[in-house]
């Protein structure tokens, strides 16, 4: 079949497009495609998010529990307004919050998209990095504290206090600035 | 302007530099996705928003910088779209940027190895490239940045979750390391179609020159990680690497195959292919590009000698139609593009015979 725009090469796209049931087509070669389109390499393709989107609307096929699979119509995130369903239609968050906001549903779709893996192992931010290594030296520290007061060992628990105030300031600082 | 000036200015400088492996390796890429947190993400921002993430990248780009490496900033909203386009086609910015992405920017350094994209899907989408094969060195360049940005912005980050990206399948690391490979031999042989699903059960994406969906055109392919949760950056271009590395010791092979059984056939199939370039008068850009891999493969194999080895990635980067555009300033339809392009390479091949 040769192309119906200009009638030399040889068609190889064909499209059938089909409006309220009345059905069109059209056979084209690819120079002419691409002189209609005027599209940048790469842009045509198929977008990762519509794949994506059909990941996300598939929540079904993980074996999860009727009731953990319902969506509320009101789950959305507050930073950015973004609900759930807007999130499974686009497949893109629309700000950082949205992996608290959404959070109870996430761990499926990592796993399906990273190779069954949910937590990150890679790089962690300098600055911000330090406030987290301080986090987790507080939560140790906290623990310390309250086996020393069960124990009676009060002097090491006035000092173990004062570690995790001076952090605690520290940390609210940095939080300032 | 004359052609060798438009050439030295199309190409970027890091280009012209040779790398490791760079018979069979083209180029090595890296880039990280980062968003500064007090902002909502490129897709829910309004103007004010985006014009402040902008603002914010710029200023910290600005400070000082100890390698005082300068980066020009471009806004996409004032370049024409044959400029956007030979951005594009240098892989300097994504197609999304060029044509979606509402008030884009991009920084650059001078050799053009550094991009920084600005409200690209992400705030931030930090682009480090290379000749040959130097996955480490890229990731190298690529973690100095981001420090440097992160001196002065607050990323957003979560200790479980990583860096935090618009599109789920960046989060954690926001690494996509990609390796551009010349494979004619492979391709000659047919062994590329079993070898393509193989590297795919690796959890590695293997796609044409422009990215997601596009034709390998040249025989050239990107191989790049998919996963970017869940693996610390090494292990990713460990396996990125380990992976690379056999496929340029099969290309070597199946070149190697070539010579000993099929000397003639293949010396008569790269000679006619220099001879359609240097004679062509019309030639569009798919045959314009599989000529070209047979040349440049004709160069790798000492049979055609007297050539450099740098006009794969010229003319495959010169014929694509936004730069030919710019070449003859002006607006070309097709067909007037397979001309131009005839005249561009055959003008070029005759620069090498002086």
């Amino acid at each position: 079949m040769n192309c119906e725009e200009c009638h030399e090469r040889e068609a190889s796209l064909h499209f059938t497009k089909i409006i309220n049931g009345e059905k069109t087509e059209f056979h084209i070669c690819e120079h002419c495609a691409k002189e209609k389109g005027e599209f940048l390499p790469g842009s045509n393709s198929f977008s990762i998010h519509q794949l994506l989107s059909g990941l996300l609307h598939g929540d079904g096929h993980v074996p999860n529990t009727p009731s953990s699979n319902f969506i509320p119509p009101s789950l959305s995130c507050e930073k950015c307004g973004m609900s759930y369903y807007q999130f499974a239609k686009i497949g893109r968050f629309g700000c950082d919050n949205c992996y608290k906001a959404f959070e109870s549903k996430l761990n499926p779709i990592f796993k399906r998209v990273h190779g069954g893996n949910t937590l990150h192992a890679g790089k962690i931010p300098l600055r911000a990095g330090s406030s987290i290594q301080e986090k987790k030296q507080l939560q140790q520290l906290k623990q310390a504290l309250q086996q020393y007061i069960l124990n009676e060992e009060f002097e090491k628990a006035a000092e173990t206090r004062d570690v995790i105030r001076e952090i605690e300031h520290r940390l609210q600082q940095g939080r300032d600035t | 302007m004359s052609l060798e000036r438009f050439i030295s200015d199309a190409i970027s400088p890091w280009m012209k530099r040779e790398g490791p492996e760079s018979d069979i390796v083209l180029s090595s890429r890296v880039r990280l996705a980062r968003n500064i947190h007090q902002y909502v993400f490129p897709i829910a921002a309004d103007k004010e928003s985006a014009h402040e993430v902008i603002s914010a990248i710029s200023t910290c780009m600005s400070e000082e910088n100890e390698e005082a490496e300068k980066l020009e900033m471009l806004m996409m909203e004032t370049l024409k779209p044959v400029q956007k386009r030979v951005l594009v086609e240098k892989h300097l910015i994504s197609p999304n940027l060029a044509e979606q992405a509402k008030y884009g920017a991009v920084l650059m350094n001078a050799d053009e190895s550094v991009s920084i994209m600005v409200n690209e899907e992400d705030h931030i989408r930090i682009q480090c490239l290379a000749p040959g094969f130097q996955l480490e060195e890229v990731l190298h360049r690529a973690n100095e940045i981001d420090d440097f940005i992160e001196k002065n912005v607050d990323y957003a980050f979560d200790e479980r979750r990583g860096y935090l990206t618009s599109c789920p399948t960046n989060v954690g690391t926001g690494l996509r390391a990609s390796v551009m490979m010349h494979l004619p031999a492979l391709v000659l042989s047919k062994k590329m179609s079993r070898i393509i699903p193989a590297i795919n059960q690796l959890g590695l994406a293997v796609r044409g020159i422009y990215g997601e969906g596009t034709e390998a055109q040249g025989n050239i392919f990107q191989i790049s990680n998919q996963m970017t949760l869940g693996k610390s950056e090494e292990d990713i271009m460990e396996d990125l690497a380990g992976v690379v590395t056999q496929v340029i010791q099969q290309e070597r092979a199946a070149r190697q195959q070539l010579q000993d059984g099929l000397k003639l056939q293949l010396e008569d199939k790269l000679f006619r292919s220099l001879g359609t370039l240097e004679n062509c008068r019309i030639i569009q850009s798919k045959e314009a590009a599989k000529c070209l891999s047979d040349v440049r493969l004709g160069i790798d194999l000492e049979i055609l000698p007297g050539i450099s080895k740098t006009i794969l990635n010229e003319l495959m980067i010169l014929t694509q139609p936004g730069f030919l555009q710019q070449y003859a300033g002006e607006v070309l339809t097709p067909e007037e593009r397979d001309i131009r392009r005839a005249t561009l390479i055959r003008e070029r091949i005759k620069l090498e015979n002086r």
